[in-house]
């Protein structure tokens, strides 16, 4: 029987391959954007499952937010991107060392 | 039982797109992969009975988000092979700490006895009940202000990304009412005041 | 009570007075406040000693502030008026004053006038101070405000480097005696347990039985102990062998202070302490013994530098020496009266000497080489007779003031019977005939024979202003009738009976006294002994070698060139100082720089903290690398490690 245990393991996945694809794709910008889009699934995933187990509809309402932030979050993460890309013909991350101390 | 047919299958191809969404070479494979792993979460969260969430992650996602990125990757001229340098590199510390993230939440799982096992599975809800129904009536009742606050996060967000990207390019034959209204006479005429000079002669034609 | 303060605070105020106020009260104002201040003191002073010895008063102790008690140990400032400091301070606020009046004359064209005067005031309050004194702590403070003050008298020409030179010279010399000396007050306050006088004498037998360990277990009698190194003190101040090399090297500074330093003050702090101090050093035949020995050698050998000087304040900065020797083999013979005696004669006429060797420094333009003088007679008469008078007192010429001091003192050694006295003796005896043989060295040297100065110089030649020469008669009075005077009731007399306290077994000033009968008497009976006709026969040498047959003394210095020049090098004590001592204390300040402070603690310590937060700051820059995956990577992994500690911390 699938009990509420299998989804938050299988959310636990989601999350640790997002984390995962962090560390190996650190070089490229699109897939990091990507992963995080993974990692929000992951989360949206919890919510989803405590919320139908829990019998509270609220939950399902914090993914809608959620949805519409990552919404606007990848728009203008993909809108710097573009921008970057513009400016210094590369999206290489290690190129992108301004912040060095 | 089928339920619990669905969720493995679909549960297994979830993790092998997400597999793959970080580990393909080409970012465009990456993002197909993704648009793949949310279709499985969109079947997965209509087995939860989150159909409208379901919908809308494919509708909104898939349809936009997903198509958006698709547009970035495809515009960019992104060095496929550069950019998968030292991919290896991090890959043993990524592994590690994702399986030690995997524990830690199996632990709390399973070992912790935080009570989930307890929680039966709730019985499916009944004929003519609608999820978006549901949520519809606590969204625009206890959550308006939250929503109208993400209509503004939107908003925002496209002013955002208008502005980012918008460029003007120079030389275009295009005509620009703004500044053809706002041209100044002294930006155009200047007045000179010089000497009066005298007329050439006229020699040749008097003769 | 009030008139002890004022004698010891007249001199301070005037010295504020000039010092601080110096452009407001002028020249004048200047030596007019410190003259007045000083002669105050004087003539109150005189008045405490006249009280004491014929108006019958009694002794004075008394506590005038307590500053502050530590553990029982009072910290006090107080007066113990007796024979002895009253004797003192007449003989310090005299000489004080002669050299204040006689200053006027000679330094009235230097332009650090006032604060001339104001150290010299202020050299007289600590001086007062010092002898004023019933405690150990005050003792000490005036012991190192004399060092101070002669400090910033001796490179009083502070542009003249030599002068800088031996004023530093002088303040090390005499840090490594009061080393000692400051060492001795501790062990006193520690085995006593207190710093006042009576107290600490009082309890001085208990002590002569104590052992001290010194080294391991290595022990010395306690009181042997303290003795020694408050000796170690008086042989720092008073310029004993071998802590004598600074009190030539003084003679940079201007002559009226050598007369205050060499006669009055600073060199006789050390014997008036250890005459002080006789309850204790009683109880020590070793200590005596060691004050003995060193002051023999001090006479002997320093007197023998005096004959090779050719710097006229020189000779008499070595005679002082010699004399200073003399009053210390007194100490050690246990004739404290004898060196007390000989301190004040001898204060008198070597006051006199520096001040007429001053005043033919003055005629001859501050020109000091003997060679280059002679014949001064003619031109100076009152500097001429006053020199002779201060010459055959200090040679011990029968019925001047010096021959009865420095009788008793060969006396009293002859009759000791401490370790060391028969060397003593003989060192004493011998120095007689060199004391002879340097004084009319220098005064045949300078007012007879031919007149070898340069002719612009012989031109100038005058007698100096009455600023200069009525000091030098007021004092030559004293050097002549002083010793005949006081004699009796100074040494044979019960002057020092309640102050001075000598053990029965060791009393060789009652053995002489046995033979006293009178003045005339003692005088006649010297040409019994061999003094008196070795004091005639250096003062012939001299004639004969100096005035007769100049050349001889310039063969001697070719025939005897090694010993010459062992003489003109001072014995090589200031070269083994500069080249041993100095280079060594030299080599372990380098150490101690170099790998103390340089290595430990500006490198290990200052730097090495600056180094380590450097290296740890370029350690921890490299996490700020800019890289954006990276602080994504240290947030996950720091997200683990923090869900770790909450899952399991329990």
């Amino acid at each position: 029987m699938i009990g509420l245990s299998h989804f938050l393991v299988l959310a636990a996945i989601l999350f640790a391959i997002s984390v995962a694809g962090i560390f190996i794709n650190r070089k490229n910008l699109i897939v990091l954007l990507m992963c995080i889009e993974l990692m929000l699934l992951a989360v949206n995933f919890n919510f989803v499952a405590l919320s139908r187990y829990l019998g509270n509809i609220d939950g399902q309402v914090f993914v809608f937010f959620i949805l519409t932030v990552a919404a606007a979050e990848a728009a203008i993460g993909l809108a710097i991107l573009v921008v970057l890309f513009r400016s210094r013909r590369t999206i290489d991350v290690d190129k992108l060392d301004t912040m060095k101390g | 039982m089928i339920t619990t047919a669905i969720f493995w299958l679909f549960a297994l191809v979830l993790v092998g797109a997400a597999i793959g969404v970080v580990t393909s070479r080409n970012p465009v494979y990456s993002v197909l992969y993704l648009v793949l792993a949310f279709f499985n979460s969109a079947v997965l969260w209509v087995l939860l009975e989150a159909e409208f969430l379901g919908i809308v992650l494919v509708l909104v996602y898939v349809g936009a988000v997903m198509v958006l990125f698709l547009f970035v990757v495809m515009m960019l001229d992104v060095n496929v092979e550069k950019v998968k340098e030292g991919f290896t590199r991090y890959m043993p510390i990524g592994v590690f700490v994702a399986l030690t993230i995997v524990g830690q939440i199996c632990y709390v799982v399973w070992h912790k006895k935080m009570g989930f096992e307890l929680m039966v599975t709730p019985a499916p809800t009944p004929e003519g009940y609608s999820n978006t129904e549901a949520i519809g009536e606590v969204l625009y009742t206890q959550y308006v202000y939250p929503f109208e606050l993400a209509a503004v996060i939107l908003l925002v967000a496209i002013v955002a990304a208008i502005t980012l990207t918008m460029r003007k390019r120079q030389g275009l034959k295009v005509q620009d009412i703004a500044a053809q209204v706002a041209v100044n006479r002294n930006d155009r005429v200047r007045i000179v005041s010089m000497d009066v000079e005298r007329e050439p002669s006229t020699d040749g034609e008097s003769s | 009570m009030n008139t002890l303060l004022i004698i010891v605070l007249a001199p301070l105020v005037a010295s504020i007075v000039a010092g601080l106020f110096g452009k407001q009260v002028g020249r004048a104002g200047a030596h007019w406040v410190c003259i007045l201040g000083v002669g105050l003191a004087f003539v109150l002073s005189a008045n405490v000693l006249y009280g004491l010895v014929y108006g019958g008063n009694p002794v004075i102790n008394e506590r005038v502030y307590t500053w502050m008690v530590s553990d029982g140990l009072h910290f006090e400032i107080g007066f113990l008026i007796d024979n002895l400091s009253a004797l003192m301070m007449c003989v310090v606020t005299f000489v004080s004053l002669m050299v204040h009046i006689y200053t006027v004359g000679y330094m009235h064209e230097d332009p650090g006038y006032q604060r001339f005067f104001s150290y010299i005031s202020l050299f007289t309050f600590a001086m007062l101070m010092l002898v004023m004194s019933n405690n150990f702590l005050q003792l000490f403070f005036g012991w190192e405000l004399v060092g101070l003050v002669s400090y910033l008298l001796i490179g009083f020409w502070y542009k003249k480097p030599t002068a800088i030179h031996a004023n530093l010279k002088a303040f090390l010399v005499n840090r490594v005696g009061d080393f000692g000396f400051l060492l001795g007050i501790a062990g006193i306050a520690y085995l006593a347990g207190t710093l006042d006088y009576a107290e600490a004498f009082a309890q001085a037998p208990a002590m002569a039985d104590q052992q001290m360990i010194l080294i391991g277990d290595w022990s010395w009698n306690a009181v042997t102990v303290i003795c020694v190194l408050l000796f170690i003190g008086a042989m720092g101040k008073s310029a004993q062998v071998p802590l004598h090399a600074w009190l030539p090297d003084s003679m940079e500074g201007p002559t009226p202070i050598s007369a205050l330093i060499h006669a009055a003050t600073m060199v006789t702090a050390g014997i008036f302490m250890v005459a002080r101090m006789s309850p204790m050093f009683e109880l020590s035949p070793a200590a005596l013994s060691f004050v003995m020995l060193i002051g023999a050698t001090t006479a002997f050998f320093m007197g023998l530098l005096g004959i090779i000087q050719n710097d006229i304040k020189r000779v008499v900065a070595y005679s002082t020496l010699s004399q200073l020797g003399y009053m210390t083999v007194a100490l050690g013979a246990s004739a404290y009266a004898a060196g007390i005696f000989h301190l004040m004669t001898h204060a008198f006429f070597k006051a006199l000497l520096f001040l007429a060797a001053g005043s033919v420094i003055i005629a001859m333009h501050h020109e000091q080489d003997i060679r280059k003088m002679g014949g001064l007679k003619k031109y100076m008469p009152v500097t001429y007779w006053t020199s002779l008078i201060g010459s055959l007192a200090l040679i011990g010429f029968p019925g001047m003031a010096g021959f009865y001091s420095k009788d008793i003192i060969i006396e009293a050694v002859h009759e000791s019977h401490t370790w060391g006295a028969s060397i003593a003796y003989y060192s004493v005896l011998i120095g007689v005939f060199i004391t002879a043989f340097y004084s009319f060295r220098m005064f045949f040297l300078v007012f007879h024979g031919k007149e070898r100065m340069d002719k612009h110089t012989r031109e100038h030649l005058k007698e100096s202003p009455w600023v200069v020469t009525v000091p030098l008669v007021l004092l030559a009075v004293p050097s002549v009738i002083i010793g005949a005077l006081t004699v009796k009731s100074v040494i044979f007399g019960n002057f020092f009976d309640d102050v001075i306290y000598v053990h029965p077994s060791q009393d060789v000033i009652g053995v002489i006294s046995a033979h006293f009968h009178s003045v005339l008497g003692f005088t006649a009976n010297s040409f019994k002994h061999p003094p008196v006709y070795l004091a005639f026969a250096g003062v012939a040498a001299a004639w004969f070698i100096y005035l007769k047959r100049p050349s001889i003394a310039d063969n001697m210095a070719k025939q005897f060139s090694g010993l010459y020049r062992l003489f003109e090098n001072k014995y090589y004590v200031d070269h083994f100082y500069e080249k041993v001592l100095a280079a060594g204390s030299r080599g372990l300040g380098h150490g101690f720089w170099k790998y103390g402070d340089e290595a430990i603690i500006d490198g290990a310590m200052v730097n090495g903290t600056a180094n380590t937060i450097g290296r740890f700051a370029g350690w921890a820059r490299k996490l700020q690398s800019g890289y954006l995956y990276r602080y994504a990577f240290a947030m996950v992994i720091g997200l683990s490690g923090l869900m770790g500690w909450l899952l399991f911390k329990s």
